[in-house]
């Protein structure tokens, strides 16, 4: 468990400023006690102070996991968000966008969101931005990517590819092993 | 008249049934809603009669009249206990409530009469409500009208008796003949139950070759054999040969090895061992438990509904249970589950939780968490706040625990794999300890079938020595002064006693802990008395769960409070934890050992005989000394002994002082010391004894010396 260093620190925040934006604020000045990011073998955890004593205790080579896992560094310093970091990304999402019962399953599986499967967008999404994606119901399905821009989506064709899957709460079952 | 004599004959040959069999009579009347015809009995309420298409008006009210002669008064009386009944409901539907009555008789008459008739019934129960107020009130003025008849009526009824129609003869024949083939039936049924054949123990050839049906009747004759063996025995075989053979049978039925199924009959009496075996084939009903922290259980089974799965909630002691009847789609990969809506856990699952009844803000330890379910349902009650920390040694098993986490939203939690027994030196102390310790898994048989033939003798002693382990590390990482906890719960999906009651019994003799309450309302207490075990008597706090009593997988369920953090000095040595253990089942492990205590038993009865050979030379030599000195010599020894017997208790005593509250161990300590005491008396006694023969032969001889003196 170490502090993440300055310059990972932006990377992080700019990476998460493009799915919540100016949220990150309310992650880290929270109501409810201290609450700050830590980073154990790349894999950065988002964790209250409380609890980061607790794990303080146990010995590193033991201690797997503490708090919410937000993503890992890669070996190129970039970071990835992981699907687990949806529990924070879902609430303060600025871009959402909302897929059909039908699409809901492929999605799950890990493919692309079309057009076809597109039930609503919120307005002002910009092309390659950071996108969360919930099911009609509003339940968080995972994030990805925006492809196009809201105002190109009213034109594409019902094929094109409206967001790029990055994540889905699919993982949870299929690659278990691997999430963190 | 003749319309009425019908009705009559009819009356009489349906009540037959009646008679002999309610539940004929039953079906009947279902039979006559479902086949009630004509538009009058469309507009009458179910309770009501149908009276044939002629008799209207007058007719009707006569044909009522009969219903209360003397005649009818046999099959009359057993429906006047209902209408006693409808007494007590409402005083005023007196005459109502007979009425009715007196309907539904008339109905079954009627039944034969109306059965070729198919006209659609449901326009009848339709208008049931409507117009069953009406109804009411012409009854009650039926009624009236046959109270003023009554009397003129009983006089009509005993003329038809002598000018009965041939008709009528007959019946009255047919019922005759009836009585006499029901009573005969009776005393047929008696004699088959009279002259039921015995079971005949079986010889060894005929173990050979048996089908699976064979085996199973068998089985059920043992028992029955058993449950009245006095009678039923067979002269020449023993308890212990039914009891053979019972086992044998159930290992082959149910693919038992020996060992297990011993166990098994050792915890259960026969009938119950048979229900446990029998709910242990059959998959517990699958359940899920809604998470808290995402969703309510309304919203929950709402969604999962519209997803086309049929479910219910638990029972009324859960209130985050779902039971699951059949669903069209896998449980485990709708949405909702993916979105951390719910887990799939077992009920029994539950238990362990709800006696821990973790409080906001606190510490919380799972020591054997994987794969999360206990824990997960930890951090929702205590609703994302304070700590938990989530342990398995188990690397592969612990991603469980993080996928389920983050799915589930836990927040609050350190997932880690450090080995449980260290976790004393490890971390800081807890409000409270879930211990849900690895297991022989004899519980939950159902889910892996594989336990009932791979567990042996030394599978239970590692179980249990390591759960003993586990459970001083747990109680040793609790604080006892925390101001909301200081509570052990241990759990484990065993029955087995050993993996249970012993290990919390260890606790309690090595610890600063009590047995408490654990809070839950159903399952049988446990076991203060097994065997030659004597547990502490506030085991009954304990809980049990079977396959076959609850419904849930088999479980075990203690909660523990510690009272001080000091731990006992006296006995805490881990060596003496081994020997314990080691004396605990030592002799049964292997044969080899068995031999060699065995073999140990010799050398001390050959020691034993050679000391009292001593014995015997001892007075020999003293023979020629005085009386007195022998009997010195004797007392010295006493004096030794008692030494020896004294010099323990009081080093005990001490240790009283320095650890007030384990007073437990001292205790048992104390029982061993007055074996002890007790088989050193014995010696002293038998020596004694011996003494005195050799005074008493010395006295004769000194008699007989005197006597050739003289």
């Amino acid at each position: 468990m170490k502090r993440l260093s300055e310059e990972r620190t932006k990377i992080l925040f700019e990476k998460l400023s493009q799915y919540i934006g100016s949220n990150i604020k309310l992650l880290i000045e929270r109501p409810d006690g201290l609450y700050c990011f830590r980073e154990q073998r790349d894999r950065v955890y988002y964790v209250a102070e409380k609890v980061l004593k607790v794990a303080e205790s146990i010995p590193s080579d033991h201690l797997i996991s503490v708090g919410t896992c937000f993503g890992k560094f890669t070996k190129t310093n970039k970071f990835r968000l992981h699907i687990t970091a949806l529990n924070y990304l879902a609430p303060y999402a600025q871009n959402k966008l909302w897929v059909k019962p039908s699409m809901e399953q492929q999605f799950l599986y890990g493919h692309n969101i079309t057009k076809s499967g597109l039930g609503r967008i919120s307005e002002s999404v910009e092309k390659f931005h950071g996108i969360v994606v919930f099911s009609m119901s509003d339940l968080p399905l995972g994030f990805g990517v925006a492809a196009r821009s809201t105002t190109d989506c009213r034109l594409a064709d019902s094929l094109t590819v409206i967001c790029f899957h990055q994540a889905d709460i699919g993982e949870y079952i299929r690659s278990e092993s691997d999430l963190l | 008249m003749k319309e009425l004599r019908k009705m009559k004959k009819d009356a009489i040959l349906t009540k037959e049934p009646k008679q002999s069999d309610k539940s004929n009579v039953h079906v009947t009347k279902q039979k006559g809603l479902s086949n009630g015809s004509t538009s009058k009995v469309q507009k009458r309420p179910k309770n009501h009669v149908y009276y044939p298409k002629d008799s209207e008006g007058e007719d009707e009210s006569k044909v009522k009249v009969k219903e209360f002669s003397d005649d009818n008064n046999r099959w009359l009386k057993p429906k006047k206990v209902k209408t006693e009944l409808f007494d007590s409901d409402e005083e005023d539907s007196d005459e109502e409530g007979q009425e009715i009555d007196d309907e539904d008789q008339l109905k079954v008459t009627s039944l034969n009469k109306l059965s070729d008739d198919d006209d659609d019934d449901s326009v009848g129960d339709d208008e049931f409500d409507s117009d069953s107020m009406k109804e009411e009130d012409e009854s009650d003025v039926d009624s009236v009208k046959e109270e003023d008849k009554s009397d003129s009526d009983s006089i009509k009824e005993e003329d038809d008796d002598d000018d009965m129609l041939p008709i009528e003869k007959q019946t009255k024949k047919l019922k005759a003949k009836q009585k006499r083939e029901q009573k005969l039936a009776d005393e047929e049924l008696k004699l088959n139950i009279a002259g039921q054949e015995v079971f005949q123990f079986p010889n060894d050839a005929e173990n050979e070759q048996m089908t699976l049906q064979d085996i199973q009747q068998r089985i059920r004759d043992v028992i029955v054999v058993l449950s009245d063996f006095n009678k039923l025995r067979n002269d020449t075989h023993s308890r212990t040969d039914y009891i053979e053979l019972m086992q044998k049978d159930l290992c082959n039925y149910y693919s038992y090895n020996t060992f297990l199924m011993e166990k098994l009959m050792e915890l259960f009496s026969l009938s119950e061992l048979v229900e446990f075996l029998e709910a242990s084939e059959v998959e517990r009903p699958l359940t899920i438990r809604t998470n808290t922290l995402k969703t309510r259980r309304r919203d929950l089974a709402q969604a999962l509904i519209n997803r086309g799965v049929n479910l219910d909630p638990v029972g009324k002691w859960s209130k985050v249970g779902l039971v699951v009847y059949s669903s069209q789609v896998p449980m485990g990969a709708t949405p909702e589950y993916l979105a951390g809506h719910y887990i799939i856990q077992g009920a029994s699952s539950f238990l362990p939780v709800m006696a821990l009844a973790p409080q906001e803000n606190e510490k919380i330890l799972d020591m054997c968490s994987a794969p999360g379910g206990k824990a997960s349902h930890i951090a929702a009650i205590m609703k994302n706040t304070g700590t938990l920390v989530a342990n398995d040694v188990n690397k592969d098993r612990i991603t469980a625990v993080v996928g389920n986490f983050h799915r589930m939203g836990v927040i609050n939690s350190t997932i880690s794999t450090l080995d449980g027994r260290k976790f004393t030196n490890a971390i800081t102390v807890f409000d409270r300890v879930l211990l849900d310790a690895p297991c022989t898994g004899t519980g939950v048989i159902a889910k892996d079938q594989s336990v009932k033939t791979s567990k042996d003798q030394q599978d239970i002693q590692r179980c249990y020595t390591l759960q003993r382990e586990l459970l001083l590390a747990a109680i040793d990482s609790v604080n006892a002064k925390s101001s909301t906890g200081g509570y052990i719960v241990y759990s484990t999906c065993s029955v087995l006693v050993e993996e249970n009651e012993a290990v919390i019994d260890f606790a309690l003799k090595r610890r600063n802990v009590s047995l408490v309450q654990t809070g839950l309302e159903f399952g049988t207490e446990g076991f203060t008395t097994y065997r030659q075990h004597r547990f502490h008597p506030n085991m009954k706090f304990a809980r049990r769960y079977y396959p076959h009593t609850h419904n849930m997988d088999g479980f075990f369920v203690a909660k523990l409070k510690k009272f001080s953090n000091t731990i006992p000095k006296s006995t805490t040595t881990e060596e003496e934890i081994e020997e314990a253990v080691q004396k605990d089942e030592g002799n049964k492990i292997n044969e080899k050992k068995v031999k060699q205590s065995k073999g140990l038993k010799r050398k001390h009865e050959q020691e034993e005989v050679v000391k009292s050979k001593k014995i015997k030379k001892l007075p020999a030599k003293k023979q020629k000394l005085e009386k007195q000195g022998t009997s010195e010599v004797v007392k010295s020894k006493k004096v030794k002994l008692e030494k020896v017997s004294k010099s323990p208790p009081k080093m005990k005593k001490r240790r009283e002082s320095e650890m007030s509250n384990d007073v437990e161990v001292v205790k048992s300590e104390e029982i061993k010391l007055k074996k002890k005491k007790d088989l050193k008396k014995s010696e002293t006694k038998n020596v004694a004894t011996k003494v005195k023969h050799t005074f008493t032969s010395n006295k004769i001889k000194n008699k007989k010396m005197f006597q050739k003196k003289r």
